[in-house]
């Protein structure tokens, strides 16, 4: 016992540290515009909830220890359960404080719709990504590369992912960034996302999908434009190509995958991944038409 | 022969498995050998398995919750614990075949066959004698709903020992739970537990519906019912409104796996994302089922403990029936990430976050109860105090995340694992916990361990916040729910802290089984012979305890809301001294052979050996018949003997026996 709380003890400035670090978590210390203004709704949310509920919880122990049975000074009125002025009171505080968050979820979500493009001077860059199992491809369909796992981006310019699955539903998810979306098959989502520093940034699935699912991050790298220009050549300068036969292959699941790069990709990969065309163990000819998605090209 | 079932199903490869299995068929073994010991089979047959006895089925529903509660929670200490080993270069224990399904087992377990079950079993022992009736409605049917939900209980425990349980997480969201990604027969239990526990509840919410409008003591108009009946009403018409939904959701599932269909596949015209909005359109009012009723034993247990009448009964009916209306208002709210309009995710957002108003004038109509009251720390008042500090914290949290912004970083984070633990554990499992020690005495007569309990208490509240205020900060750091693995340092210590939390808990737990042996090895010292330990306020305290089979010798005519309160006040004679015969209905196997055969069935078709699902359809269905044809339904307990037992109890009462 005292072996195990002598062990306690020294874990607690070890907790401090963290709980510290949880200060310093990655949504609350984002690297771009979209995770900025969500962090603000958290904060304000909690702000506004708390001058309620930090009194409500002191009412609980105040109230309960003031009227305890044992302290027979404090009055008693053993009949007394209606009070018409406290019932107002009780119903109005809530109202206003929804209210003010109803607004706030309103216009907010109106604001950070992940589909909605971010105003900037600079020319957006197109970026498909695509859940497989259980790795990310990344198709830079201007540029006519390919990554697996790792997806860079020129820091300041918005980039609009187009997002779809080759396999089960994930959710495409850069938590220094903002706004994640689900990743469904036949079907495509937009998540529109700016980096205002440059690094390197954790990409997860946030949504479970089967055995390799812990693995199956990406590193999202946000750097120069002179950065992003070699980062280019040297994807370029890959000697593979994502061609058919490579894709069938990649489609395969795995786990783990190391970053891949491909200076080629056959063209309209994206559509007919997201038109069923290469769904394995399925129909391949007769796949079914993609849903139309809001805010597709 | 056996479909798909060779003996290639008994995991005899994986020693963790096996050792759950060699622990589980021990304690069957040594359960049934006990009961053949002490030659208890005819009474244990004849008094409970075939009870139509609400009282009885009341308490075979919370054993049945509480040996899930060990095994659900005995898959949450392992989830932790490889939380807590499995960074960086340590692979943990549990590779993630195994992992998926334990979390997977753990959410299906604790809400279908962990909380449903405690909050029926609460409801089916103290409802009746609250509005003054002698049963249920329908009492077979009560006994069939109890043995269909431990029939489905079952099938997820076989499980474990032949094939594997469901890695598709505990709703089984499609594409994952299709064939052509879950091959296997995991999804099946699922599918065939949910369905089979699923049609009890149904008939039980049909049941309790019917029950408290047509069998209320004369008097007890709808606004003089207890806030407990009220709430259970609430959560009755959210189960007959929501669970059929699940039903078809499952049974459409079923027919893709079965049947080659594609209603949620990702081929030929399918849409798993329709799965996901019919689900949540049953999970959503879900959650409310589980919760209402505890709104109600709360709004029982503080003006009980503080000496006065609820603050604000009518405003505590329209806050309990809001609630219930608007959660089928708000399911989109679990999936705000999938890509709707900023219109639609708005409007569900701000329904969700109506919801927090009733609530929110709950927790001050609480407050208010105990404001100029006379309040005792007794243990059920500890549990209602812990749950009024934590599930605020836990209604906040929720709030937040029902700004879709907020939600699109906080999403399938373990902050959500925070939160929702933070609600059903801050009010579920409290006020289930709340609930039983303050009925206890009334159910079986005799009070629990009251030091035990309150260190129960401790343990679980400390534990609580032990284990998920760090999953809060690790949702922060952009830690999602179902890694089995991670890299990040910065999380590491947090899970080790949360793993010391669930610890914690398993403390309480440990105490709470301790608390059950000692109270019953000291239940002549711990007796409640008054049928009124608490000065209550509610017709069930005017009863005896254990309440006689019976319940009331005669029906209570009902002036005001705290009906018994008023009794008491006016100094009424509640028997008279005039008894008449009773109309009782009698025991029957019925639904235990009923729901025994379908358990059959539920196996025969996770297995595809048809000809056992054909054998087993048809038993069913034949036990069904054969009891249209018996006659010997009911009995009458004799005027005599009414009053032999009501005398015996007074004498009790008087301290003469």
């Amino acid at each position: 016992m005292r072996n195990f709380w002598s062990r306690f003890c020294r874990l607690l400035p070890l907790a401090a540290t963290a709980l510290l670090a949880g200060c310093h978590g990655a949504l609350l210390h984002p690297a771009g515009p979209i995770g900025m203004a969500e962090r603000s709704i958290i904060y304000t949310a909690t702000g506004l909830m708390l001058v309620v509920v930090a009194p409500v919880i002191a009412l609980v122990v105040l109230i309960a220890w003031r009227y305890r049975a044992s302290n027979t000074k404090a009055r008693y009125e053993p009949e007394w359960s209606h009070s018409t002025r406290i019932e107002v009171v009780m119903w109005t505080i809530p109202v206003i404080i929804v209210s003010i968050l109803g607004v706030i979820a309103w216009r907010s979500s109106h604001q950070l719709d992940p589909f909605r493009h971010i105003p900037s001077p600079a020319k957006p860059i197109h970026v498909e990504a695509v859940a497989m199992d259980w790795k990310w491809l990344f198709i830079y369909p201007d540029l006519h590369i390919a990554s697996v796992n790792e997806v860079a981006m020129p820091v300041g310019v918005p980039v609009v992912f187009h997002i779809t699955s080759a396999t089960v539903m994930n959710s495409f998810f850069i938590p220094r960034l903002g706004s994640q979306i689900y990743a469904m098959a036949n079907m495509q989502t937009a998540d529109n996302l700016v980096a205002s520093r440059t690094g390197t940034f954790r990409g997860i699935s946030a949504n479970f999908s089967g055995n390799g699912f812990s693995g199956m991050t990406f590193k999202a790298v946000s750097m120069t434009s002179a950065d992003f220009k070699q980062w280019v050549a040297k994807v370029s300068a890959s000697s593979q190509h994502l061609d058919a036969a490579q894709y069938v292959a990649l489609d395969k699941p795995s786990q783990n995958v190391p970053v891949t790069y491909y200076s080629q990709v056959m063209p309209n990969l994206f559509e007919q991944i997201l038109a069923g065309k290469f769904r394995s163990g399925q129909l391949l000819a007769s796949a079914s038409a993609p849903t139309p998605a809001r805010g597709s090209k | 022969m056996f479909g798909k079932l060779t003996l290639s199903a008994i995991p005899f490869n994986i020693p963790i498995v096996m050792g759950a299995v060699a622990f589980m068929v021990l304690c069957v073994i040594g359960v049934l050998a006990a009961i053949t010991y002490l030659g208890k089979w005819k009474y244990l047959w004849t008094e409970w398995l075939t009870s139509v006895d609400h009282k009885k089925i009341g308490i075979m529903y919370m054993i049945l919750a509480f040996i899930m509660l060990l095994r659900g929670f005995a898959d949450a200490i392992m989830m932790r614990s490889q939380q807590a080993l499995s960074y960086g270069s340590n692979m943990g224990y549990l590779p993630p075949q195994h992992f998926d399904q334990v979390f997977s087992a753990h959410g299906t377990i604790m809400i279908f066959f962990m909380a449903m079950p405690f909050i029926i079993g609460l409801m089916n022992c103290i409802l009746p004698l609250q509005i003054g009736a002698r049963d249920v409605a329908f009492p077979l049917l009560n006994n069939f709903s109890f043995w269909l939900t431990a029939a489905g209980a079952v099938l997820v425990n076989v499980s474990l020992a032949i094939g594997n349980f469901s890695r598709a997480g505990w709703l089984a969201y499609p594409p994952l739970s299709e064939l052509h990604f879950s091959p296997g027969v995991g999804v099946d239990y699922y599918i065939w537990a949910l369905q089979i526990s699923g049609i009890g509840t149904t008939l039980t919410g049909v049941n309790f519906i019917a029950t408290i409008l047509k069998m209320r003591a004369p008097g007890m108009s709808m606004m003089r019912m207890p806030v407990f009946v009220w709430a259970s009403l609430c959560a009755s018409v959210l189960i007959v409104v929501a669970f059929p939904i699940l039903t078809v959701t499952l049974g459409l599932l079923t027919m893709d796996r079965y049947l080659g269909m594609h209603f949620f596949t990702n081929s030929l015209g399918g849409d798993p994302m329709m799965y996901i909005n019919l689900i949540w359109i049953w999970g959503h009012p879900e959650v409310y089922i589980l919760i209402l009723p505890l709104f109600g034993v709360f709004s029982e247990i503080v003006p009980t403990f503080s000496g006065k009448p609820l603050f604000g009964y009518a405003s505590m009916v329209y806050a309990t029936m809001a609630i219930a209306v608007l959660s089928m208002l708000v399911w989109l709210h679990h999936f705000f990430t999938m890509g709707a309009g900023p219109a639609v995710n708005a409007f569900y957002g701000i329904t969700t976050m109506i919801i927090a108003v009733p609530t929110g004038v709950k927790i001050f109509n609480w407050i208010f109860t105990m404001y100029r009251g006379r309040v005792r720390f007794d243990t059920p008042m500890l549990w209602t105090l812990g749950f009024l500090i934590t599930f605020t914290i836990g209604g906040m949290t929720g709030v937040l995340l029902a700004e879709p912004p907020a939600d699109f970083v906080l999403h399938n984070s373990l902050f959500l694992i925070a939160h929702f633990h933070n609600v059903i554990i801050g009010g579920v499992v409290f006020g289930v916990f709340a609930g039983v020690s303050y009925w206890f005495p009334k159910i079986t007569g005799f009070h629990l361990h009251e030091g035990l309990g309150k260190l129960a208490f401790w343990f679980w509240f400390v534990g609580f916040y032990v284990a998920f205020m760090p999953l809060y900060a690790l949702g922060l750091m952009g830690a999602t729910r179902r890694m089995d693995h991670y890299n990040v340092a910065a999380w590491h210590p947090l899970f080790i802290i949360a793993a010391v939390g669930a610890g914690i808990i398993a403390l309480g737990i440990g105490t709470q089984v301790l608390q059950l042996v000692v109270s019953f090895m000291q239940r002549e010292k711990l007796r409640d012979t008054t049928g009124d330990p608490w000065n209550g306020r509610t017709l069930e305290w005017s009863l005896p305890s254990p309440a006689p089979a019976y319940n009331f010798a005669r029906i209570p005519i009902v002036r005001e809301r705290d009906a018994y309160w008023d009794m008491k006040k006016r100094g009424v004679d509640l028997k008279g001294s005039t008894f008449v015969p009773i109309h009782m209905p009698r025991n029957k196997a019925t639904g235990f052979i009923m729901a025994g055969c379908m358990f059959v069935t539920g196996f025969a078709l996770v297995w595809q050996i048809w000809w056992l699902v054909i054998a087993g359809f048809a038993a069913t269905v034949a036990t069904l018949i054969r009891h249209a044809f018996d006659d010997d339904r009911d009995y009458h307990i004799g005027a005599d003997e009414v009053r032999k037992s009501e005398a015996l109890y007074d004498r009790v009462k008087a301290g003469s026996v």
